[in-house]
């Protein structure tokens, strides 16, 4: 399978990419892992005139702690989150969504920021990057600018980017006391997309209470949804079996799934209930000891 | 346009169209048919080559994209008319039966050695999670990776030992 003829060019400025964007408009497609893209060029569901490869353009590559947040570049690949472990500590859900992404082959390859850019609903990253309440950076011709993760994904793949932009990074704000991360994902087979999938990321403060919740529900909605009914609940509270067992009640409350061949909304529905109770549970165990949940 | 590749060691210069897959390129343009077009859809890692040392599905890599990059296919194994041991292991522990799958399996099974030299069952499940065996002979291909890492130790302790023997001798004749 080929797709159809294109022109290649590889930049080695987000300049230079830039103004490629500019002249080409629509016509043009930017290729960092090509995980998705290809797939799509290949079965000529995309047909760019002009691929425009960012992979040689060093200011995207890799990620940094800068001040305040981490900046995960746009050509930082799922495997480097995946095996980062410096990132750990501070950043747990990163490796925790990375593994389950497709497969290791596939990680190799494929970015963080495409897969944002991307905006299938079955992103896990998209998932994650609302549980952490990320940004994510964008530039263009007037430069660069900040786009809060919930106003990025418009509509099924279609994020919230002008045709002379690119995303050049995200944006996790750097959590304040201990922080537990878990990505929850049920699918058909091994490295498939979800049925629905879940993101979880809490952090404590000092005298126990939450005082950051994420939730990122993957796969249940046309875009990847915020559980903000159990944010909100959750902050300020401690966990306890309590807590939790009502923070899960809520999260299914801002999924919006359908009936389809991966299961019920009913289903789906329930399974983020599970997913909710079952990493909050883990995280309070971490992050708790054993006293909680006996 | 014109690529320079480095493909198992060796240098090319090829004028390709840019949507030619890296998998095409290797099979038509330089002969190397070791690596195979499976499901041509991202799923099945029957493809699977090292590209500047990470495994990936070549079909959804352009070969414009390999340009000025280190390629390493099926074929890249063999040394000096020797087998690798992953490729022995393979042999003696019927890790084949079609064989179709094969040289994605050896390269995906590369590719987890070289990172992880002792895996567990699990890590080598995982490892080969990007390639499927339709004959579904996934059994004998974790034992044949197994007996690879094994093999591999014991070539890698060996080794040591001759070092360590030597740098013995080396003192006793002071």
């Amino acid at each position: 399978m080929f797709p159809n003829s294109f022109e290649y060019i590889a930049p080695k400025t987000l300049m230079e990419a830039i103004e490629l964007l500019k002249q080409h408009g629509y016509d043009a497609k930017v290729v960092a892992g090509g995980q998705s893209l290809l797939p799509m060029m290949k079965l000529r569901v995309a047909a760019p005139s002009i691929l425009i490869d960012i992979n040689n353009i060093d200011e995207l590559k890799g990620w940094r702690n800068e001040s305040g947040y981490l900046r995960i570049g746009a050509l930082t690949r799922h495997a480097d989150l995946e095996h980062s472990e410096e990132l750990r500590e501070q950043y747990p859900l990163l490796a925790e969504t990375a593994v389950w992404i497709a497969d290791p082959l596939v990680r190799n390859l494929g970015t963080v920021c495409g897969s944002l850019a991307h905006a299938d609903p079955g992103s896990d990253w998209g998932a994650a990057m609302l549980a952490l309440h990320a940004q994510v950076e964008v530039a263009g011709p007037e430069g660069k600018r900040q786009v809060p993760i919930d106003d990025f994904f418009v509509d099924t793949f279609t994020p919230a980017l002008e045709e002379t932009e690119i995303v050049t990074a995200v944006l996790v704000p750097t959590p304040v006391g201990r922080v537990g991360g878990r990505y929850l994902k049920i699918e058909r087979k091994a490295g498939d997309f979800a049925i629905a999938g879940l993101a979880v990321h809490v952090s404590l403060a000092s005298d126990g209470t939450v005082a950051e919740a994420g939730f990122g529900i993957c796969a249940c909605g046309p875009i990847p949804l915020r559980g903000k009914r159990a944010e909100e609940y959750l902050l300020g509270k401690k966990l306890t079996p309590e807590t939790i067992e009502a923070a899960s009640r809520l999260v299914p409350e801002d999924a919006e799934p359908a009936d389809d061949l991966r299961g019920s909304a009913e289903y789906k529905r329930d399974v983020l209930r599970v997913f909710a109770k079952r990493g909050l549970s883990d995280i309070a165990k971490e992050l708790q000891g054993e006293v909680v949940l006996r | 346009m014109k690529i320079r590749v480095r493909v198992n060691g060796q240098s090319y210069e090829s004028d390709v169209e840019p949507r030619k897959l890296l998998a095409y390129y290797l099979r038509e343009d330089l002969g190397l048919t070791g690596t195979h077009i499976g499901c041509d859809t991202t799923t099945c890692g029957a493809c699977t080559v090292l590209l500047d040392g990470k495994a990936v599905k070549s079909c959804t890599v352009l070969a414009v994209q390999a340009n000025g990059r280190d390629v390493m296919t099926v074929e890249g194994l063999e040394q000096d008319g020797q087998l690798h041991p992953l490729q022995t292991a393979f042999w003696e522990e019927h890790g084949l039966q079609c064989g179709y799958c094969t040289p994605g399996m050896l390269m995906s099974g590369y590719a987890l050695l070289q990172d992880n030299p002792n895996p567990s069952e699990e890590e080598i499940r995982r490892g080969i999670s990007g390639n499927i065996c339709r004959c579904t002979g996934y059994v004998n291909i974790v034992k044949a990776i197994q007996s690879a890492a094994n093999k591999l130790a014991d070539a890698a302790e060996e080794s040591g030992d001759s070092a360590k023997e030597v740098s013995t001798s080396g003192s006793s004749s002071d």
